[in-house]
């Protein structure tokens, strides 16, 4: 991560006078690895440009004089100290998981690096 | 991990090194632009946001918890030991110390079960700041922000790397390990000087006590972003990104691999691709890595569940305060205590880099100890950097008195050299006093009679080579240096051997 800037926002590239367009509907769902059909992705186009829109409604407030802030709670340096917790019981976790080997976690096939 | 020797610390210009390190600055009139983004870990007992153990080498996922994991309903607690390292590194590193925020970064890959690491994004708690170089140089640093390691994945298939693997298995152990990630500014210009600022960063990691720095076991790696130019131009070329880089020496091979490589499209021609690339260190090159179909969006947001950082004045203050000497300060000490001790004028140049290994092998209080005891800095250095830097773990540990106690037999005659190095391995090996194990080894000191009767008894032995040295041949002196060694079973003083020598010729 070496090339920190804002925080992408889809949209804005369809031409379209919609807050949020069918491609970036396809977009969020593809980031999301959801497969959805057209249909579908007129129906949450549709939603979603909804929940922007209700969204927006926090934009009118005036917050000029309202510094940025991360979280809404009046608190920093939530710490704790460097001592060792319990661990969980791996046989119990392997357990749980679809697939194990050798004490790990088997995953499908990974194509391609690590991003 | 590679074939390559992980744990070379050397990355000064060593002799006969000069050259190709002169060719990688202007290689046919181009320029390297090197930055290096090194990721640290660090030295907590527990991982950054739980309680489970920070430990290398354990069994597969047996430090791993629900919060690691990734589990529902979970949540994420600051590691205060973390942050206080972090700060130290950045103390360290000159940076601005800053209030601070945690992100999500989202991403589908199976090396974190939560599909998200955390990481610090546009309020990074260390911001701009510079690491000075032996060779005088410095290079800027952006920014050391904290961030959770991953887990480790092992793929499976016949040629053990990704491509053709049916499945793969992943290791959480590492999964939530705290990081400090350092980027630099692309002030580096050539694969030696890339060498050097890791291995200088390497040792003010450790002497901050925020790592153990050991590169062979991914305690700190090194992606190096490497675009080229023309000398003289001040723009920066597309770069590449080189990743699985495990030694310093791979490091220096990939980036003049990956120079020459860019230089060899752009004279032709050519345009360079932005492109991640993977250093293959069997073949020695760099191979682009397969190409994504889109960039990565990783839909950074701010992290609900942790609060910011910000550590106020008295923090700051407390941990400047806490951090002992760097090396750059230590080497600079043991050069001045060493050239005050020394009888000659000045320092010998080959000293400085005996100063180098033992700063970086942290045996500073061994040499201080020594030339505090009157034993001539080039013995002090010599041992320390040869014979106690073979088993430095061990002489980390070593009582610095007793060593100086050893170095004051071999200076006084009590002892050979030869003897004193076993006497040390002795040490080092299974601890103890230097003069009861020079008893028990039988290293009574020869005593002046009997050095000068086993003197005498070899020069008549050989008469034809005494005649020859009488005769000016200085070699010969060696040569009844090893008959005398072998007679007194290595009990001899060699220097005292070739003084008796001088006295017998007259």
């Amino acid at each position: 991560m070496s090339d920190p800037g804002k925080p992408s926002v889809p949209g804005g590239s369809s031409g379209e006078s919609r807050r949020l367009s069918r491609s970036d509907a396809a977009y969020v769902a593809r980031l999301a690895r959801l497969d959805i059909s057209d249909e579908e992705l007129d129906l949450y186009a549709d939603q979603l440009e909804a929940v922007l829109d209700y969204a927006a409604e926090v934009d009118s407030v005036d917050t000029t004089a309202v510094a940025p802030m991360a979280h809404p709670l009046p608190l920093v340096n939530v710490l704790r100290p460097d001592e060792p917790a319990d661990s969980l019981d791996r046989d119990e976790v392997l357990a749980q998981a679809p697939a194990s080997e050798d004490g790990r976690f088997m995953v499908p096939r990974i194509l391609g690096e690590a991003p | 991990m590679g074939p390559d020797d992980p744990l070379e610390l050397d990355g000064r210009p060593a002799p006969g090194r000069a050259e190709i390190s002169e060719a990688g600055v202007t290689l046919d009139g181009w320029e390297a632009v090197v930055g290096l983004e090194v990721h640290c870990e660090l030295k907590t007992a527990t991982k950054l946001f739980c309680g489970c153990r920070n430990s290398f080498g354990d069994e597969p996922n047996t430090n791993i918890c629900p919060v690691c994991l990734g589990l529902p309903g979970s949540l994420p607690v600051l590691n205060a030991a973390a942050v206080e390292m972090a700060m130290r590194i950045g103390t360290a590193l000159n940076c601005d110390i800053r209030p601070s925020s945690f992100h999500r970064k989202n991403y589908f890959y199976p090396d974190m079960p939560k599909d998200y690491q955390i990481s610090q994004y546009d309020e990074p708690i260390n911001v701009g700041g510079w690491l000075d170089l032996p060779d005088g140089s410095r290079v800027g640093i952006v920014r050391a922000h904290i961030e959770e390691d991953t887990g480790k994945t092992t793929h499976l298939g016949a040629s053990g790397r990704i491509h053709g693997a049916s499945s793969s298995l992943v290791d959480y152990n590492r999964a939530g390990v705290p990081l400090v990630e350092i980027v630099s500014e692309p002030d580096i210009r050539s694969a030696e000087q890339a060498r050097a600022y890791a291995a200088e960063l390497r040792g003010i990691l450790v002497a901050t006590g925020a790592s153990d720095g050991r590169m062979e076991e991914g305690s700190m790696r090194v992606d190096a972003n490497v675009s080229v130019r023309r000398v003289g131009s001040d723009r920066l070329g597309t770069r590449c990104e080189v990743k699985n880089l495990n030694s310093l020496r791979s490091l220096g091979r990939a980036i003049e691999y990956e120079m020459r490589r860019q230089v060899d499209i752009l004279a032709s021609g050519g345009s360079v691709a932005q492109e991640t690339r993977h250093f293959d260190e069997v073949k020695g090159m760099t191979v682009a890595m397969r190409s994504k179909e889109e960039a990565f969006d990783y839909r950074y947001f701010p992290e609900p569940d942790l609060v910011p950082l910000a550590p106020d004045d008295s923090w700051r203050t407390r941990v400047a305060a806490s951090l002992g000497e760097m090396p750059a300060a230590r080497r600079a000490r043991l050069v001045e205590l060493a050239a005050n001790a020394s009888s000659g004028p000045h320092l010998e140049a080959s000293l400085s880099n005996q100063v180098a290994t033992v700063v970086d092998l942290g045996l500073d209080d061994l040499v201080v100890a020594a030339i505090s005891a009157g034993i001539d800095p080039s013995l002090a250095l010599a041992r320390a950097a040869n014979e106690a830097a073979a088993n430095a773990e061990a002489a980390s540990g070593l009582d610095p008195s007793a060593f100086a106690t050893l170095l004051g037999m071999e200076a006084g005659g009590k002892l050979s050299a030869t003897q004193a190095k076993a006497v040390l391995a002795e040490m080092l090996a299974h601890g103890g006093d230097p003069e009861t194990i020079a008893r028990a080894k039988g290293f009574e000191a020869l005593g002046d009679d009997e050095l000068a009767r086993a003197v005498r008894e070899a020069v008549s032995a050989n008469p034809a080579e005494w005649e020859r040295y009488q005769a000016g041949e200085e070699k010969l002196a060696q040569f009844f240096v090893g008959q005398v060694m072998k007679a007194t079973r290595g009990r001899a003083d060699g220097k005292a051997v070739v003084a008796e020598l001088g006295r017998l010729r007259g």
